[in-house]
């Protein structure tokens, strides 16, 4: 078993070095400021970034609908608790990434489905962590 | 500090790229097809090794590639440039200076890294792999010509994964002496060929030459090869030969710039000089890039530096297209607020005059002006394979000319009806 993308994630730098402004914005400042990019805000390093369609309903509970899109974010570390895209026997899937006592599960949100036990034997890798869901009401 | 050159080059990208999305192709052969699926323009290391020669014609090799359980796709340049860009970029971000040389290539100066340039290799090679999906290898030298024999050697050597760094080898003259000498960057098949009737095979052979005799035979060109595989740098960033895979047009600014319009009008002088080179070597383009640059050493400055692939229809030579379609990657790419210190216009996805595909559909009412070299052409595949095989809409419609791209994988990163799907289920 791998988890597969983990790499150099100490090794970062800031895209532009300014933060976008929360508050609200002082008269007094010049007007520089651009409109707020949704782009950044999803998707901060966009070189790593990728949008994937969901099928099916097994994340419900994580806000995760059938035809939602979802941001993937590939240079972030997978860790426990992290909903992932994960690769399992050649198969792409979206769950969450569990800890269960000594070994990973990849847990739906849904009761009607089972978790997946990540074994030894498992042919498993993280392809991406996904960081927002674009859902259309 | 000496110099450190860095080759960052991504393995058998076109490949890597239909992986990315596709991980059960890992270790499986795959194979990649010119515009209208003409014949085989990339493969990945398994699909070499089954003996598929670069260039085959599909329809000869297909019964085999076939048997093989080889995976064969149309040429995808929306994902492929996208995917170059992407590469770039993070090189960008992490390199103190890049230059971009091919659509899979790029040259970076890793003198004074923290940490020194092979850890640095490392780091950067499993980084660009985790965030693009594409796996790159990493050649390092005191100089560009090195630097890319060492990229060599690392790609075809298991034991180097992925980064050699020629400086530190023990015995650096092993890796020249293992290099043909029509391998080294800058001497072209004509020169390989005179050198080996008089005996010089090797990378090795060719350094020891005189440098009188080099001079004389093979211009200044021969003898800054020469130098540089002494060791002695005689190519700085942006100049040495071009590459065969792709036209690139760049340029620092003498100031830095900041508006879009001067940005647009630099684009468009780039892409004119390179639309002037691909006519100049009768080919057409597939794909343009469009890169934009902040200048990485004024600290304290905020940093930008992006890519815009526009992947093109119809591969064309046709100066005005690909000014319309660089500008247009431009605007995508342009933010305000950034004192810009370079761009530049790289055309991939070359193919020949003669071997391209015309879409008439395509042509807009206006296009009077390209009605001779039209002609031309359709004459030319015409004669090639035979009559009508490209014709006039207006002579009747049935299919037979419409563009063949049956087994292009989907635009991925670039159309929304075509995203990856995963199941939750």
């Amino acid at each position: 078993m791998a988890v597969g993308a983990l790499a150099c994630a100490r090794h970062r730098l800031p895209l532009a070095g300014e933060a976008v402004p929360a508050g609200f914005p002082s008269p007094a400042e010049e007007y520089l400021e651009r409109p707020l990019d949704l782009n950044e805000y999803v998707a901060p390093r966009p070189e790593a970034t990728f949008f994937v369609r969901v099928s099916g309903d097994s994340m419900i509970g994580a806000g995760i609908h059938h035809g939602d899109l979802l941001v993937v974010d590939r240079s972030q570390e997978p860790r426990p608790g992290n909903v992932v895209i994960a690769l399992v026997d050649g198969e792409f899937t979206v769950k969450r990434l569990v800890r269960e006592g000594e070994g990973l599960v990849l847990a739906p949100e849904n009761e009607a489905y089972a978790p997946i036990a990540l074994t030894p034997e498992t042919e498993f890798s993280v392809w991406g962590v996904v960081r927002h869901v674009v859902h259309r009401v | 500090m000496p110099a450190a050159y860095a080759l960052i080059d991504c393995n058998n990208f076109y490949a890597s790229c239909e992986r990315v999305f596709r991980p059960e192709l890992r270790g499986r052969p795959v194979v990649v097809l010119s515009n209208n699926d003409g014949c085989v323009i990339a493969r990945s290391a398994e699909a070499k090794e089954l003996g598929v020669g670069m260039g085959t014609p599909y329809f000869k090799c297909r019964t085999m590639l076939e048997r093989q359980g080889v995976a064969v796709f149309s040429s995808n340049y929306a994902l492929y440039g996208d995917l170059s860009a992407r590469v770039m970029r993070v090189l960008g971000r992490f390199c103190p200076s890049v230059e971009i040389y091919s659509i899979d290539e790029a040259f970076a100066d890793l003198s004074g890294v923290p940490g020194g340039a092979a850890a640095f290799s490392r780091r950067l090679r499993a980084t660009v792999e985790a965030w693009t999906g594409i796996p790159v290898s990493i050649g390092l030298g005191p100089t560009k010509t090195l630097a890319k024999l060492a990229n060599r050697f690392a790609k075809k050597q298991p034991r180097c994964r992925g980064v050699f760094d020629l400086a530190a080898s023990p015995d650096p003259d092993r890796v020249l002496r293992w290099t043909d000498v029509g391998e080294v960057w800058g001497i072209g098949p004509r020169h390989a060929k005179r050198l080996r009737k008089l005996g010089v095979r090797t990378a090795l052979d060719f350094r020891e030459l005189k440098r009188e005799w080099v001079r004389r035979k093979m211009t200044v060109t021969g003898l800054h090869t020469l130098l540089e595989l002494r060791g002695l740098p005689c190519l700085d960033f942006a100049s040495g030969p071009p590459s065969k895979k792709t036209i690139v047009s760049s340029r620092s600014f003498g100031h830095p710039v900041t508006r879009l319009e001067d940005l647009m009008e630099a684009t468009a002088q780039y892409a004119t000089r390179a639309a002037e080179k691909l006519r100049r070597q009768r080919s057409v383009a597939g794909h343009v890039l469009v890169h934009l640059e902040t200048n990485r050493f004024r600290l304290g400055e905020p940093q930008y530096n992006n890519a815009a692939p526009v992947p093109l229809a119809v591969a064309t030579a046709h100066t005005p297209d690909l000014i319309r379609a660089a500008q247009a990657g431009l605007k995508r790419i342009f933010r305000d607020g950034y004192a810009y210190k370079k761009c530049g216009v790289m055309l991939s996805g070359l193919e020949s005059e003669d071997g391209r595909w015309l879409s008439l559909l395509d042509l807009p009412p206006d296009a009077h002006g390209r009605h001779a070299p039209l002609m031309r052409a359709v004459d030319a595949c015409n004669s090639r394979w035979g009559r009508d095989t490209v014709k006039f809409a207006a002579s009747g419609l049935n299919g037979t000319w419409r563009m063949r791209r049956e087994l292009c994988s989907p635009r991925y990163t670039t159309a929304w009806e075509e995203l990856l799907t995963v199941k939750a289920g």
